[in-house]
């Protein structure tokens, strides 16, 4: 932040894509500080990871379409489900919207012109890469990729011969750079505000981005922990958690979900940031309940943090403790509720643009409300019994993070691809591409609900005839939703490499910081910071509008 | 799909009915709202958009009516669970070993079998216990469920209210047969089943039913 900014071209400062610090070419990408430099590095590694992902996915509904062996044998079915498990889980979904849009418009969006830290940030991405080229490695060293599902259940993660070990040390790396990111951004909203930007003067995306952050400070410690003694006990049996040592299985399972289950929350408060940004931009009018939204945040990250145990009513937990975890598990799910309510009070008397952000957010809501009711669902205890760990618990976190998460990340994509890269891609294809990921997205899932109420259980390689008609469809909705994912980045390669050049500082209308800014942003964002005198999404130009016609009236 | 075969599955089928039909409710509202407003307010329709902030009576009241829906729910899967936690006395019981990839049933009287002999109207205590990693013992048509562990004991009961033969899963991830690991409980009339096990000598189709996989009809 020292340096100072290079002289003006022409008496315009040139754009982050095109500045040179220290380093020039590639140096200057993998050495910058620069919180959107980083962010696009990040960009690019989690999209990269998450087609990986999806080629596992891709491959285990391949392998499903018929009963009995179609491609692969059980032994590289049971890899393909772990390994699409950990790559999704914390190499996409955990560090996908904070780690790139986060990074990249956090500061912006309150007037800053970095993060707290822009050293640690680039470490968080080094420690990233780190941890994703450690569960590379894993795959590819002897001893075959982990088969414990990304769960890493005791015993069985200390009997399978395969290499768990570095498989879990993969995960406790990826946990300091999640930290690492959660402990920058929280600094960053305490101490770097612009002038004027009071806690509930800043954009929504902020305090969602904030709650994240604490739970990412607070609760990966313990995952990390929890990773390193399975290392231990796998390495030298101490006997903290298998039973045949006189440990405790069960314990395992706390510690991982005291961590598993906030970083559900980890993955969605991010998500719900991005609709509640793009919902008021795209109908062209306030944000309903601001204070609401911003409060259920907090709630969320407050609750969320004390419902693990609902992964285990089938454990044999004491009736207390299913008592206790099945009550606050139904209390989490008002402030989501709350915020589904208020979104879609937003639209009302708008008038609404269906750009592909804006549809790409509506798909997020009616997923992710179908996402949030079967959670409901298995809150209650004696429906938890019969689909628990079936593959209604895989349809319902598929549709909270994916048909959430994900789609939330495609539509932050969407909204802001032109600010980030002063390019246009083609609207037509990308709403084509939407309507590809959308109806792929729900032929995958929905007949794993129906499936799992039938008592067709998780993790299965093989599976009785009668549930066939449930795999095909949902193998065929695989395929959609593949040509889908293909389509959508071809096009926003395509608009990288050749799309309309964009200089507008504005070209949705939106009412944030980050639409005040040159496109693409400046090295260090602002030329002056901002003062801030309003809360966002105020378009007022809405109520000089009406006055005016009433006064013609 | 409501057709369960033992006395849980009345309760959790209600339960789980009525959670369905408010959450079919409250995702058609949702998702027809939006449509409407997408469809009326379309920026070519509406130019003009109006500024609404917030409504107290709004944001009260659909706070209020989720939560006391949920409670409800909350309170049938409470008291549904409750009966399945605590056995009644006068059991029949079964000690039931799981292990990669298999259960074993063994009978008070001493006899083994690989598939679940159970009288019909009769309340059936299982002790669960696993000789190596974490299995779950699942009979979907019972409704009921539990994860099995080595060197802890586990207990899960259950009255069968239909005869025939229902499918046995294994519903916890444990290795490379995980998906293999079925087996069948069949319910018999009272007296068949004493005779049953009283038989001493090896019953021949039990044998026959120890085939990993099977149709589930």
């Amino acid at each position: 932040m020292s340096e100072a900014i290079a002289v003006p071209k022409n008496g315009k400062h040139p754009s982050y894509l095109d500045y040179q610090g220290k380093h020039k070419g590639f140096l200057g990408w993998i050495l910058s500080t620069d919180h959107k430099r980083i962010g696009i590095l990040y960009l690019v590694s989690i999209l990269s990871f998450f087609m990986v992902g999806v080629t596992f996915g891709f491959l285990m509904r391949l392998e499903l379409l018929t009963p009995g062996r179609t491609i692969v044998d059980a032994q590289t079915y049971n890899s393909f489900f772990t390994l699409h498990g950990v790559i999704m889980i914390f190499l996409f979904v955990i560090p996908g919207i904070p780690a790139v849009f986060g990074n990249f418009f956090l500061p912006i969006l309150i007037g800053a012109k970095d993060v707290a830290f822009p050293r640690l940030n680039l470490l968080s991405w080094y420690l990233y890469v780190a941890g994703g080229l450690l569960a590379v490695i894993s795959i590819l060293l002897p001893g075959g990729p982990a088969d414990t599902g990304w769960t890493f259940y005791i015993p069985y993660s200390v009997r399978t011969g395969t290499n768990v070990s570095l498989a879990l040390f993969a995960a406790f790396v990826l946990g300091f750079s999640s930290i690492v990111t959660g402990l920058n951004f929280v600094t960053t909203v305490h101490r770097l505000r612009a002038p004027g930007m009071t806690w509930f003067k800043m954009p929504l995306s902020v305090w969602s981005f904030y709650s994240t952050a604490w739970v990412q400070v607070l609760a990966t410690p313990i995952i990390g922990i929890t990773m390193l003694l399975v290392i231990i006990e796998r390495a030298f049996g101490v006997g903290l958690f298998d039973p045949a040592l006189g440990g405790d299985p069960v314990l395992y399972q706390h510690l991982f979900w005291i961590y598993s289950h906030p970083a559900v929350y980890i993955m969605i408060l991010p998500a719900m940031g991005i609709v509640s940004e793009i919902i008021p931009v795209f109908a062209r009018r306030t944000i309903f309940g601001y204070k609401f939204i911003a409060m259920s945040s907090i709630a969320i990250a407050l609750f969320g943090s004390l419902v693990w145990a609902h992964h285990m009513f089938t454990a044999g937990m004491s009736n207390t403790g299913q008592f206790i975890f099945s009550l606050l598990t139904m209390v989490v799910a008002i402030p989501s509720a709350i915020k589904v309510f208020n979104w879609t009070a937003t639209l009302y008397k708008g008038s609404i643009e269906l750009a592909t952000p804006l549809l790409f957010v509506l798909a997020f809501i009616f997923q992710f409300s179908i996402g949030g009711l079967t959670g409901i669902m298995q809150g209650v205890l004696s429906v938890d019994i019969m689909v628990h760990d079936t593959s209604f618990i895989v349809a319902h976190f598929h549709y909270v993070m994916f048909g959430g998460t994900g789609f939330g990340l495609f539509a932050a994509l969407h909204y802001w691809f032109p600010k980030m890269f002063g390019k246009m891609y083609n609207e037509k294809v990308s709403k084509s591409a939407f309507w590809l990921l959308f109806v792929g997205f729900n032929t995958l899932y929905f007949p794993m609900f129906i499936m799992g109420w039938l008592g067709m259980p998780r993790r299965y390689y093989d599976y009785l005839p009668e549930f066939q008609i449930y795999h095909v469809i949902s193998t065929v909705g695989s395929w959609i939703l593949v040509i889908g994912i293909l389509i959508m980045f071809g096009n926003l390669i395509k608009a990288l490499v050749s799309g309309k050049k964009i200089t507008d500082k504005n070209p949705w209308g939106g009412e944030t910081l980050e639409w005040t800014i040159e496109t693409p942003p400046i090295h260090e964002n602002f030329i002056d910071i901002p003062t801030v005198h309003e809360a966002p999404y105020q378009y007022k130009l809405n109520e000089a509008t009406t006055l005016k016609t009433q006064e013609v009236k | 799909m409501f057709n369960g075969a033992s006395n849980f599955a009345k309760e959790v089928d209600f339960a789980f009915l009525f959670t369905l039909v408010v959450s079919i409710f409250f995702l058609v509202l949702i998702t027809g709202l939006m449509i409407y407003f997408v469809v009326k307010y379309n920026r070519k329709r509406n130019p003009k958009a109006t500024n609404v902030h917030s409504n107290v009576f709004l944001e009260v009241t659909w706070t209020v009516i989720p939560t006391i829906l949920v409670l409800i729910m909350f309170w049938y899967g409470w008291v549904g669970y409750v009966d399945m936690s605590e056995a009644p006395k006068d059991t029949l019981n079964i000690d039931v070993t799981a292990q990669m990839w298999k259960w074993t049933f063994k009978y008070e009287n001493g006899k083994t079998t690989d598939s679940l002999y159970v009288p019909v109207d009769k309340p059936v205590k299982l002790n669960l216990h696993s000789l190596d990693v974490n299995h779950a013992f699942y009979i979907p048509k019972f409704r009921i469920k539990k994860d099995v562990y080595p060197n802890q004991q586990r207990m899960i009961w259950f009255e069968a209210k239909e005869l025939g033969s229902f499918d046995i899963a294994c519903a916890e991830y444990c290795g490379l047969n995980h998906s293999y690991m079925y087996n069948k409980v069949k319910v018999m009339p009272q007296e068949e089943f004493s005779v049953w096990l009283n038989t001493t000598v090896p019953d021949s189709t039990t044998k026959n039913d120890s085939t990993n996989k099977s149709t589930g009809k």
